[in-house]
């Protein structure tokens, strides 16, 4: 679905009749014997070639023009070249060729298979020069062109972008196309293309009313602004019939925009989700306050970095497993840190909140300084896999990758989480402890080992965290102070001692959030928010799911 | 004459001692400055004055937060925002003095809402071109803020961290309000270039060491408005909602009120430090609403001793001191050093330097006058194990 994914070229093209059996074969030279035929008595390469005595930008239009006349897909690496300033004309035998590279000597390729021809002088070749209103047309014809392009997506595709820009001369192109397409989806688009040209076309009122109707179902920004155009020149029943038009499509844009709302709600949450769900662990669980909570993360988005470095200098290829490989040690160094924390402060502090809170923070302000004096005060680059780049379609949301894996990530940690609670023999031992101290160390528990293991555990959590964290955020000796508020918020407005209060508190605040800013702006949102959570504790000190019973009285 | 009033309202000679010096240094270090040759072994150089003036506000910061913590149990990491609204009062003030001074010329709106194309000044910020007026807002806009906070926070017996961790989610929101250009203080940049307090250049020496007496004389009042409350029978009650919430609340008492009170007085105090603070170092930005500020306020009451008087002086002067040598000499391993201390303090000075001092002389005077009962009734904290506060 990644839109740069299927881009056919020439070359992909050959591979696969070499590849493919001979019946492929016989279909694809019985394509492009049909192509030539539709170019009709000039072989391409003639026009190709007839680019050498152009005098002015008139002459190189006519020859786009007819080059896109010719409705073969092959010519569509030319027009892409001449648009990019890469088509040369070599002066001695007025040959045209596709060049790349730098410097005085130049890569020459052939236009249309795209071979490889040899090598040039800079000096001599010369260049057919292109200006804006040319480049327009060529992106005009080459998407008139992918409209008889073999790849469905590609037809698609090229039907989606005369949507977005149409034009009456595409008119005759589409219905052209329209006829001959067999594949249901792409011809629905084609249809909808038809009806955004109609509308800017002088077609009677009869089609276009019809096309309005056609328009309206698209339902994007694009199709909007098509017809809150076309408004202006309607008249009568039209005008009527456009207006109702706008206001269905503003309905269904205000239902997409709730979507995308949502969406980045979700998204903000999960990111919540997971700085919270450590601290969830050592706060809800333990009810130890601690304020180096976001330091953990910050190791773990070091120990991403690190991983990266060492990966780039001995292993590269090996670089789209980097995260895979800094999870565990992520999860190692931050729960590694947070043990030594338990054994070395945390464990002479219990009972007294107050004073975990302070030592607490004296310990992440020697994190913060340890990393600044190692890695130094300034952003840290930390790269991101190439599966985690790009983005999506769905309807009119556009996801990208890395959210989307961060939001799976986040679930999958909380699912993982829920059952070490509760599924094993740990976590059975954990929430005994957790409950009654005496009673477990009565019963053969060691207390104090699972103590530190529930404090590791909880710190190696967040240091997933900063793994994932470290793709969409700054890593810089100040990572964790940004979440450590909101961390807290999301724990005590979730309720202690639970882990779905703050899968709950961190979606609701995560959605809310985003909600409010659109009418609030993203600072004033975030102040409401905190508002909202500060009186919120006055009515339910507790929070949201607040421990019942003898637990809450621990 | 002043211990001999003090002692006859019935304060520690301890206390009264406190006064004294905190009243002669706030006599002797403009003196020593005006007076005395630059050369001579004795003056202080207007910086120093300036410094000290500055660790002197922080010191009744730190005691205001000592009057909730120590003696109250209330663990409050939203004191720096106290002190950042006494200091945008204050520096509200400052900024209406400027007149046509400042760069834009205006004769009624600071720079900052000229750069912004604003055409009248905000209601709220009429009436700070008066002295008293802005007096009245330094105390009235902490103590009315703390008050709503309180009220509904105490009533709602929200305790121990979770109001901890609400009141750093207050100076949070306060911090990101303060830094909108909308909210009309200046935004990021803060309040600044102040020209002259009362018609005093605040540049000028004189001012720097007027300013200094009177952060001295503040600091004064709040170690005897500190003390007389402890001391008081509602003092009493203070430590006993922080030693026992619920027990004070079945014998008839009402502990929220009692914390309510407290907070209140206490916001006061932590706004005029604030107050006292901007003319001297004059800046107020955002940036004093930082969570962190408040964190180590926290701290230097710690290392002094909560639940004393003495000791979050010692501790703000102690800590600043530190702070202002290490950054000098080592700015590299100052955050290792606060943070040892944060650790070092919680772990083996629970009490910290005073507290830990008293307990000392404490355990040997106990022994020599074991057999007085009712010495065990002090009314000075510092005999209260300050600790268990829940």
């Amino acid at each position: 679905m990644r839109p740069s994914a299927s881009q056919s070229s020439p070359k992909s093209c050959d591979q696969t009749m070499r590849l493919a059996g001979p019946l492929t074969f016989a279909i694809a030279v019985f394509l492009s014997l049909a192509s030539l035929a539709q170019s009709q008595e000039k072989p391409l390469l003639e026009i190709v070639n007839s680019f050498s005595d152009v005098r002015d930008f008139a002459q190189t239009e006519e020859i786009v023009a007819e080059l896109g006349a010719t409705g073969d897909p092959a010519v569509v690496p030319v027009l892409r070249a001449l648009s990019e300033g890469d088509l040369h004309v070599r002066k001695s035998d007025n040959q045209v060729f596709i060049v790349s590279g730098r410097g005085k000597t130049l890569m020459i390729m052939d236009p249309l298979s795209g071979e490889m021809v040899g090598e040039e002088a800079k000096r001599a070749l010369s260049k057919i020069r292109v200006n804006n209103g040319l480049r327009r047309l060529i992106r005009d014809t080459i998407g008139g062109l992918a409209l008889a392009s073999p790849d469905p997506a590609a037809r698609l595709r090229a039907a989606r972008t005369l949507i977005a820009n149409p034009d009456a001369s595409s008119l005759p192109a589409i219905e052209a196309a329209l006829e001959k397409e067999a594949d249901a989806d792409v011809a629905d688009g084609m249809m909808r293309a038809r009806a955004a040209a109609i509308l800017v076309s002088d077609r009677p009122d009869a089609e276009k009313s019809e096309a309005i109707t056609a328009v309206a179902e698209i339902g994007t920004q694009d199709a909007l602004s098509l017809l809150l155009g076309f408004r202006g020149q309607a008249e009568g029943d039209l005008r009527e019939q456009v207006d109702r038009a706008i206001a269905r499509v503003e309905r269904v844009q205000s239902y997409w925009s709730m979507a995308q709302n949502v969406w980045y709600g979700l998204s903000l949450g999960s990111v919540l989700l997971l700085a919270a769900i450590g601290l969830a662990i050592t706060f809800g669980v333990m009810g130890v306050i601690n304020m180096a909570h976001g330091e953990m993360v910050m190791i773990g988005a070091y120990v991403t970095f690190v991983v990266q470095e060492v990966i780039r200098l001995n292993a590269p290829w090996l670089f789209d497993w980097s995260l895979a490989m800094a999870l565990p040690l992520a999860f190692l160094v931050a729960g590694a840190v947070g043990y030594a924390l338990e054994r070395g402060v945390i464990r002479f502090l219990y009972g007294r909140p107050l004073e975990t809170l302070l030592a607490t923070w004296g310990v992440s302000l020697i994190l913060q300084q340890a990393v600044r004096t190692i890695f130094g005060p300034t952003n840290r680059e930390v790269g991101s896999p190439s599966w985690m780049s790009g983005a999506f379609e769905i309807g009119q949301l556009t996801i990208t990758w890395n959210r989307l894996y961060i939001v799976l990530f986040a679930l999958a940690v909380f699912a993982l989480l829920l059952f070490v609670l509760n599924r094993t023999s740990f976590g059975l031992q954990m929430r005994a402890v957790t409950q009654n101290r005496r009673m477990a160390a009565a019963m053969g528990i060691r207390t104090p080992r699972v103590d530190a293991m529930t404090f590791a555990l909880g710190s190696g959590v967040a240091g997933l965290a900063g793994v994932a964290l470290s793709q969409i955020d700054n890593v810089s000796p100040n990572l964790g102070q940004g979440y450590i508020i909101d961390s807290f918020m999301v724990v005590v407005f979730g309720g202690v001692g639970n882990l779905w209060g703050t899968f709950v508190g961190a979606l609701t605040l995560g959605i809310a959030n985003k909600f409010l800013e659109p009418y609030a702006g993203a600072v004033l949102g975030k102040i409401f928010v905190l508002v909202f959570i500060i009186l919120f504790i006055q009515k339910r000190p507790r929070g949201l799911f607040a421990l019942k019973g003898r637990a809450a009285e621990a | 004459m002043i211990s001999g009033y003090l002692a006859r309202n019935g304060l520690e000679s301890r206390i009264i001692a406190t006064i004294v010096l905190i009243l002669a240094a706030g006599i002797a270090v403009p003196v020593s400055n005006l007076v005395l040759d630059p050369l001579h072994p004795l003056h202080v150089p207007t910086y120093i004055v300036a410094l000290l003036g500055k660790y002197l506000t922080y010191a009744l910061l730190a005691l205001a937060l000592d009057l909730v913590w120590g003696f109250c149990g209330i663990l409050s990491l939203g004191h720096g925002a106290f002190f950042a609204l006494g200091g945008y009062a204050m520096g509200m003030y400052l900024m209406r003095q400027i007149g046509t001074r400042g760069v834009y010329g205006d004769p009624v709106m600071p720079d900052f809402m000229v750069f912004l194309n604003w055409k009248e000044l905000p209601w709220y910020w009429y009436g700070f071109d008066q002295f008293w007026f802005a007096i009245v807002m330094v105390a009235l806009v902490p103590g009315v803020i703390a008050f709503v906070f309180g009220w509904f926070a105490f009533r709602s017996r929200v305790t121990g961290v979770y109001l901890s961790i609400i009141t750093q989610a207050m100076t949070y929101a306060l911090m990101l309000a303060f830094f909108r250009n909308d909210m009309g203080f200046g935004g990021n940049n803060g309040l600044t270039d102040f020209k002259d307090i009362l018609g005093f250049d605040v540049q000028a020496d004189t001012t720097r060491a007027g300013l200094f007496a009177a952060s001295a004389a503040a600091l004064a009042i709040g170690v005897i408005v500190t003390a007389r409350i402890t001391g008081s029978h509602f003092g009493k009650l203070m430590i006993a909602s922080r030693d026992g919430e619920s027990r004070a609340r079945f014998l008839g008492y009402r502990p929220e009120m009692v914390k309510l009170f407290a907070f209140t007085v206490s916001a006061v105090m932590a706004g005029v430090a604030g107050a006292l603070y901007v003319p001297q170092v004059g800046i107020i930005n955002p940036g004093e609403f930082a969570p962190a500020n408040s964190i180590e306020v926290v701290v230097w009451t710690a290392v002094g001793g909560r639940g004393t008087i003495i000791g979050p002086i010692i501790g703000a002067l102690l800590v600043n001191g530190g702070k202002s040598w290490f950054t000098g000499v080592l700015p590299e391993y100052w955050l290792f050093a606060l943070g040892g201390l944060f650790v070092f303090v919680t772990l083996f000075l629970p009490k910290g330097i005073v507290g830990t001092f008293q307990a000392h002389i404490g355990r040997g005077r106990e022994k020599r006058k074991a057999n007085r009962a009712e010495d065990a009734q002090t009314p000075s904290g510092a005999e209260v194990s300050p600790v268990g506060a829940e």
